[in-house]
């Protein structure tokens, strides 16, 4: 059974230098790393020692605050660097691979049959538990909680996003695997949300509820998803996984192998020829980067997309949960007159002498300009043009702003993620960083409140 | 090494100095700064606050310029009645053009000037960067107050408008009350001789008056407004389609209806201003103009009635009078000052609307309450926005406890 959704209220940013469909294999990394910012919120205990050796799939670190949450290596090889930062905090394990990839073997597990303890314990001990993330709080799910029900969104709507239809076919083995296993996770159900158009891998899967969304950006975000069909309550758990974590799930039930192999898509309007790569979690940007080439030197390469990745260096590594990598220009060079004249080559919500209304399906090559400067919160009604939640988005921000925990919780902040303000932050006339807003409104509930 | 280089350079030299603010506040008027994105999003709409305010300040272009013009003719036709024959023929001249540069660009100039320096004064002192804010003030501020309004006046009443409307408060963003309201609020309590009246509107008006009563032998220069003529239950001299046009005295750049709401279009087709608070100001303004027929029409109120003249004024004409149009235009849609939320905007800008009116009608000390209005909802809009977002938490509520029975 599938029921519609339609959102009305968004933003399309068409950019140049989406990703061919064709697939190639993206030459093995040398080295690999784990950013433990990636996960918000976890502070890591080091299992293994500079210098230990690792198969894919043995744990690296664990959770200080949940001891059983395990994050695992990609790959198997040697850990030669625990890069640390201020007050000791660890900012990036290395690991050197080995040139073949050895497995630790946590055995299969027919999850039809399994019962939840054991796929639970499963999921934690071979690093497949980070891949849950949970709201309220966006952070890694809580492994005591059951959650109410479980989101997963296969229609990617971000600019330059790897399209699921793409990068998951053939994997529906592993994805019915790995939903059938979630299903004996929650007593609610698992909402999946695919394109309007386009066939998804995912649509023919067993015991999920299926939702065709169509409409602008952020229609592919789970957040307006979870929105749409059940808003998360005082008290409520939900669980999110993207796809590509699904099929890394649903693999290690069926083989014993923690597989960190993901396509990923190589985008933007920098990259001389964007397509997609197969790689694994945590390798070197690089080793994909410079097969395509880049068209001009002084670039950003972001793990993930415009809206909410990772800036990272060219020489950086691709980001624990991340299905694409931008590469677009810098925009550290001043533009006379910038902000009277006409503008034609820019994306705007509004029509105040910029006229991207004019073309909509025009794409563009927008760079990392900020377009103005940060100022206060003074323009109204823009935000809700592309903010299809049914919350208040400025007075949320708001709230954050001032730390107003009664009001935050009110508003709906249980509801939301950085992400959800990720268009508005785009538009916002006054530079705000939203996302940040949100992030750290969400950490201190968690720290006062969760 | 160019314009941009040098300019560069400088604003490395200045970082973190005192004076940084003000230069930074010039550079960036010539360029676009070179500011890339840090975490959040990477990529940014092109729109900023300049531009923002730019738009405002392009909508009233037109209005500010038809405004030079009626200065110079409302001054002519005052001398010589016939002028007002044919309006048209004799309002785009030199001589009206002129005489409207000497008088209405001093004003503008000390808007800006005046403001502008208490805007970097202050943000030299708090170190933070000057906000665009007052680009649309500034230019909103000439357009409200009478032609020969007395430039020190005006220079006083803009710094007590910029100081305590809105940086006291923490500037741009922060205020309660529109700062170019609070400004003619200003004006018109601490010098009201000079902001009503019949003296006021027409340039030399009150020298005029003075001479006669110094035993001069002219003909006296009278520029009654219409709410004026109307409130003393006078005959209106001007015909509608002198009062739509805008060959009416009134303040510098609210007389012309036509330009208003060409002004509204360019907003609203932008997106910079709110077409809810404009619509729902028009309509709280006609509904309260049929109100006060319905009255007249019931025969509750005699001819003899002080307030007879305005309220048997036809519904509709109450949005050609006055600065009504403008105050809904360019003066509610303040997103600062007004409700932040969408259905607060409809309530907002009805109740201007309707208290507009109701002053109009009945206040017989000044006969146009739109300024008033528009600052008593300034007041009441956080009111307004808390009550709309008390309805979505309370549907949140709702929702919770549905489930939890």
């Amino acid at each position: 059974m599938s029921k519609d959704i339609k959102i009305k209220k968004g933003l399309d940013i068409r950019l140049k230098g989406v990703a061919e469909k064709t697939l190639s294999n993206a030459p093995r990394s040398r080295t690999f790393a784990i950013r433990p910012s990636d996960f918000h919120l976890v502070k890591p205990k080091m299992v293994v020692k500079e210098g230990g050796k690792l198969k894919a799939g043995d744990t690296v670190f664990y959770s200080k605050e949940h001891e059983a949450i395990k994050f695992v290596s990609p790959v198997s090889g040697t850990l030669t660097k625990i890069e640390r930062g201020a007050k000791r905090v660890i900012l990036r394990i290395v690991i050197e691979a080995d040139t073949q990839d050895e497995y630790a073997d946590f055995g299969t597990l027919d999850a039809g049959t399994a019962d939840a303890e054991a796929i639970k314990n499963r999921l934690l001990e071979a690093g497949c538990w980070p891949f849950i993330q949970q709201r309220p709080y966006a952070v890694i799910a809580d492994p005591e909680t059951a959650p109410r029900d479980i989101f997963i969104s296969a229609h990617a709507t971000a600019p330059l996003a790897a399209d699921y239809d793409f990068t998951l076919q053939g994997k529906e083995k592993e994805l019915q695997a790995a939903v059938t296993a979630l299903s004996k996770l929650t007593e609610g159900k698992i909402h999946v949300g695919v394109g309007k158009n386009g066939k998804s891998p995912l649509e023919g899967l067993n015991g999920v509820e299926l939702h065709k969304v169509s409409g602008p950006h952020p229609s592919g975000n789970v957040g307006t998803l979870i929105g749409k069909i059940a808003p998360v309550n005082r008290g409520e758990t939900v669980w999110t996984i993207t796809p590509q974590d699904l099929v890394i799930m649903g693999e290690l039930f069926l083989t014993g192998k923690f597989n960190a192999e993901r396509i990923i898509a190589l985008a933007g309007s920098s990259v001389k020829a964007p397509k997609y790569y197969k790689t694994k979690i945590g390798s070197e940007v690089s080793t994909f980067i410079y097969d395509s080439g880049l068209n001009e030197e002084n670039v950003r390469v972001i793990s993930g997309n415009v809206l909410s990745g990772t800036e990272i260096s060219p020489k950086g590594y691709l980001g624990y949960y991340d299905d694409v990598v931008t590469v677009i220009p810098e925009g550290d060079d001043y533009e006379f007159f910038g902000w009277n004249k006409p503008i034609f080559n820019k994306v705007s919500a509004s029509r105040a002498l910029t006229f991207s209304w004019m073309q909509p399906n025009k794409k563009y090559e927008l760079d990392t300009n900020t377009n103005g400067e940060h100022r206060a919160f003074v323009v109204t009604g823009n935000y809700e043009e592309v903010f299809p939640l049914d919350i208040y988005p400025l007075q949320t921000l708001k709230a954050c702003m001032v730390q107003d925990l009664d009001q935050m919780e009110a508003l709906g902040m249980y509801e939301v993620a950085p992400e959800d303000f990720a268009l508005t932050e785009f538009i916002c006339v006054s530079k705000q960083p939203h996302q940040q807003i949100i992030r750290n409104g969400l950490d201190i509930m968690y720290k006062e409140i969760g | 090494m160019g314009l941009k280089q040098k300019l560069h350079t400088l604003k490395e030299k200045y970082k973190g100095k005192k004076m940084a603010p003000a230069f930074n506040a010039l550079h960036t008027f010539l360029y676009l700064p070179n500011e890339t994105t840090h975490g959040g999003t990477h990529i940014k709409a092109a729109d900023d606050l300049k531009r923002t305010m730019n738009t405002v300040i392009l909508a009233l272009v037109p209005c500010l310029i038809f405004g030079i013009f009626n200065a110079g003719y409302q001054h002519y036709a005052a001398l010589d009645n016939t002028l007002r024959a044919a309006p048209l023929a004799n309002f785009f001249t030199w001589d009206n053009f002129w005489l409207g540069c000497m008088t209405v660009l001093p004003l503008v100039i000390v808007s800006y000037v005046v403001g502008l320096a208490v805007e970097f004064l202050f943000a030299v002192i708090k170190g933070h960067e000057v906000e665009e804010g007052y680009l649309v003030t500034g230019m909103l501020v000439p357009l409200i107050v009478p032609v020969d309004i007395p430039l020190w006046m005006l220079a006083v009443a803009v710094i007590f408008g910029v100081v305590i409307g809105k940086e006291v408060f923490g500037g741009t963003g922060m205020n309660i009350l529109n700062p170019a309201l609070t400004i003619r609020a200003f004006l018109f309590f601490a010098y009201p001789t000079w902001m009503s009246g019949d003296k006021v509107w027409v340039h030399g008006a009150a020298e005029r008056a003075q001479e006669i009563a110094n035993g001069a032998n002219v003909d006296a220069i009278s520029g009654e407004t219409i709410l004026g003529s109307y409130a003393q239950n006078q005959e209106v001299v001007y015909s509608l389609s002198d009062m739509f046009w805008g060959f009416i005295p009134g303040s510098v750049g609210e007389t012309s209806k036509i330009l208003i709401i060409l002004g509204a279009a360019i907003l609203i087709f932008t997106k910079i201003g709110s077409w809810r608070i404009i619509f729902s100001t028009l309509i709280g303004a006609l509904t309260m103009g049929l109100i006060f027929n319905g009255v007249v029409n019931m025969g509750w109120i005699g001819e003899s009635s002080n307030f007879y003249g305005l309220m048997s004024v036809p519904f509709w004409q109450h949005l050609i009078i006055g600065s009504i149009l403008f105050g809904a235009v360019y003066m509610a849609t303040d997103p600062v000052t007004a409700s932040q939320t969408n259905k607060g905007k409809w309530i907002y800008g009805f109740l201007i609307g309707l208290i507009s009116i109701l002053i109009r009608v009945f206040n017989p000390a000044y006969p146009e309450g739109v300024f008033l209005a528009i600052l008593l909802m300034n007041v009441f809009a956080p009111t307004i926005d808390h009550y709309v977002l008390q309805g979505n938490i309370k549907k949140r509520m709702k929702r919770l406890k549905v489930k939890t029975a």
